[in-house]
């Protein structure tokens, strides 16, 4: 906008919100700068997300703590956000780098359709965060990395599909189900045994506030579900008619029914 | 060597305010106009992937006449502008009257220092909770900035089309109203009496987006069918 010029604005011409900054704002960018040595001062940490695919869609959850060292930075911290009308990311790692990542990333792919007057395709959108993942690389390896995870609706096969990233930013692509952060391998266990190929929605929901359970139960890092100041997790849906959070009061009922079912098996481990 | 003829500073600005206005005038209008249900963005535009009308931000859109390729930079700098000012201070911070003023400042540079002035006429309007909120500028090739009222209409024959619509124009009018009254001053021009639904292009910022669907962003893009549906609505 400095120099309007029509020719000076066609070089300027870029679809990328993040290339816009890095040219013309690179301060903006949640990546991008050198840290001077010396010890990182404790930073909260988010922790587990959980993904499954069902007929139909995709759906993510996350837990609410978030940690710093071994005390309880926040109860009501929020991992899993939408990204846009058909896909949502959950991030584990530093909070306040995931947050502005996840911030850098809708405002991408707004301004994509924006620009382009059609929506990126979920590929697209895929590798748009690994590219960001990958420009936080610098800062992973002094210890602030971020590990999203990206679930959306493909419009072009009409299925839900999923991605789990490295520090690199390296994509993967998951199959039927995946979690990242700290609590991620008991989160694991509980999602293979409960996953079916043929559950519906409601059951989707179920098996994801279960896995996200177990991964509360072992690790100090992930917060359960919290009766007392009525604290769900998050959870997201995305089917073809779009992405949707599950209510509150949906997720009361069936964090409810669980902790009664595991109350009334008095199991120890 | 040849020695430049003089021309006055005045002469130099009225040659390319014609030259602009005759830029302008080539092209079909647009009408925006306040309603009950929000901002209705209405052009001639047979192309239906060549827009005249489009998003900025969440409660921000943009209508155009004059020459594509200088109104769609236009456009896509005006995005980036918002992103770039949502992102480093809060979607709020974005409002219709700073992107006019930016706007302003860049046609009016391009007037006075370029080669060529810009062949535009543009229209900024961001939808408020309530009508009194709503916000409708307009903005010519010199970098002249208006606040309007009600509605805005640009292009060819803008004073015959503004005159249909302000003959029609009511606060209360329903999207579907504003859509038939942007429609039938449209064609004042034309020998037929009314246009065909696809040879219109209509977007509508809505009032209370949160609401009714959900999402922050007001702009909604109204189909063919829809236009047409919209239209055919006459009782």
């Amino acid at each position: 906008m400095q120099d309007p010029a029509a020719g000076h604005l066609a070089t300027q011409a870029t679809s990328s919100f993040t290339e816009h900054l890095q040219r013309s704002r690179p301060e903006l960018l949640p990546f991008n700068q050198v840290l001077p040595a010396g010890q990182i001062p404790p930073v909260p940490h988010a922790t587990t997300i959980v993904a499954l695919s069902y007929p139909g869609g995709v759906l993510m959850a996350g837990d609410r703590r978030a940690t710093m060292g071994n005390v309880i930075a926040s109860r009501h911290i929020e991992k899993v956000f939408p990204a846009d009308d058909y896909s949502v990311l959950g991030i584990a790692g530093t909070a306040g780098l995931a947050i502005d990542i996840t911030r850098l990333f809708q405002v991408e792919l707004e301004h994509y359709e924006k620009i382009e007057g059609t929506l990126l395709s979920l590929d697209g959108k895929a590798n748009r965060l690994g590219a960001m993942i990958r420009g936080n690389l610098p800062m992973a390896m002094q210890g602030l990395a971020v590990i999203p995870l990206f679930a959306g609706f493909d419009q072009a096969a009409g299925v839900g599909r999923l991605f789990s990233y490295d520090v690199t930013g390296g994509r993967y692509e998951e199959l039927e189900h995946h979690s990242v952060g700290s609590g991620s391998v008991f989160a694991r266990g509980a999602l293979k045994k409960l996953w079916r190929p043929s559950l519906t929605e409601d059951e989707a929901v179920a098996v994801a506030v279960e896995a996200l359970y177990d991964a509360a139960d072992d690790d100090s890092a992930t917060g359960g579900p919290d009766p007392v100041r009525q604290l769900w997790p998050v959870v997201y849906t995305v089917t073809r008619a779009g992405a949707r959070r599950v209510s509150e009061r949906e997720l009361a009922t069936i964090a409810g029914s669980i902790i009664e079912s595991r109350a009334a098996a008095g199991r120890e481990a | 060597m040849t020695q430049q003829f003089y021309v006055s500073p005045e002469q130099l600005m009225k040659d390319r305010a014609d030259f602009a206005r005759k830029g302008i005038a080539r092209g079909r209008s647009v009408v925006v106009i306040s309603c009950a249900d929000g901002i209705a963005l209405v052009a001639e535009n047979p192309s239906p992937s060549l827009h005249k009308i489009g998003e900025i931000y969440d409660k921000i859109a943009f209508a155009a006449v004059g020459k594509y390729n200088e109104f769609e930079s236009l456009r896509q700098a005006g995005v980036r502008y918002a992103d770039v000012r949502g992102y480093s201070y809060d979607r709020e911070d974005v409002t219709a009257r700073g992107l006019a003023s930016v706007y302003a400042q860049s046609l009016g540079a391009v007037f006075t220092a370029e080669q060529k002035p810009f062949e535009v006429e543009l229209a900024v309007a961001e939808v408020g909770h309530t009508q009194v909120e709503d916000h409708l500028y307009r903005l010519t090739f010199d970098g002249s900035i208006a606040d309007e009222n009600g509605f805005v209409v640009m292009g060819g024959l803008a004073e015959q089309v503004a005159e249909v619509v302000a003959g029609g124009w009511k606060a209360d009018l329903s999207l579907a109203g504003a859509l038939r009254l942007a429609v039938k001053a449209l064609a004042t021009d034309k020998d037929v009496d009314a246009l065909p639904g696809t040879a219109v292009e209509a977007a509508v910022l809505d009032r209370s987006p949160e609401s009714g669907r959900g999402s922050r962003r007001a702009f909604r893009r109204l189909r063919a069918e829809e236009i047409t549906q919209l239209l055919a609505g006459e009782a």
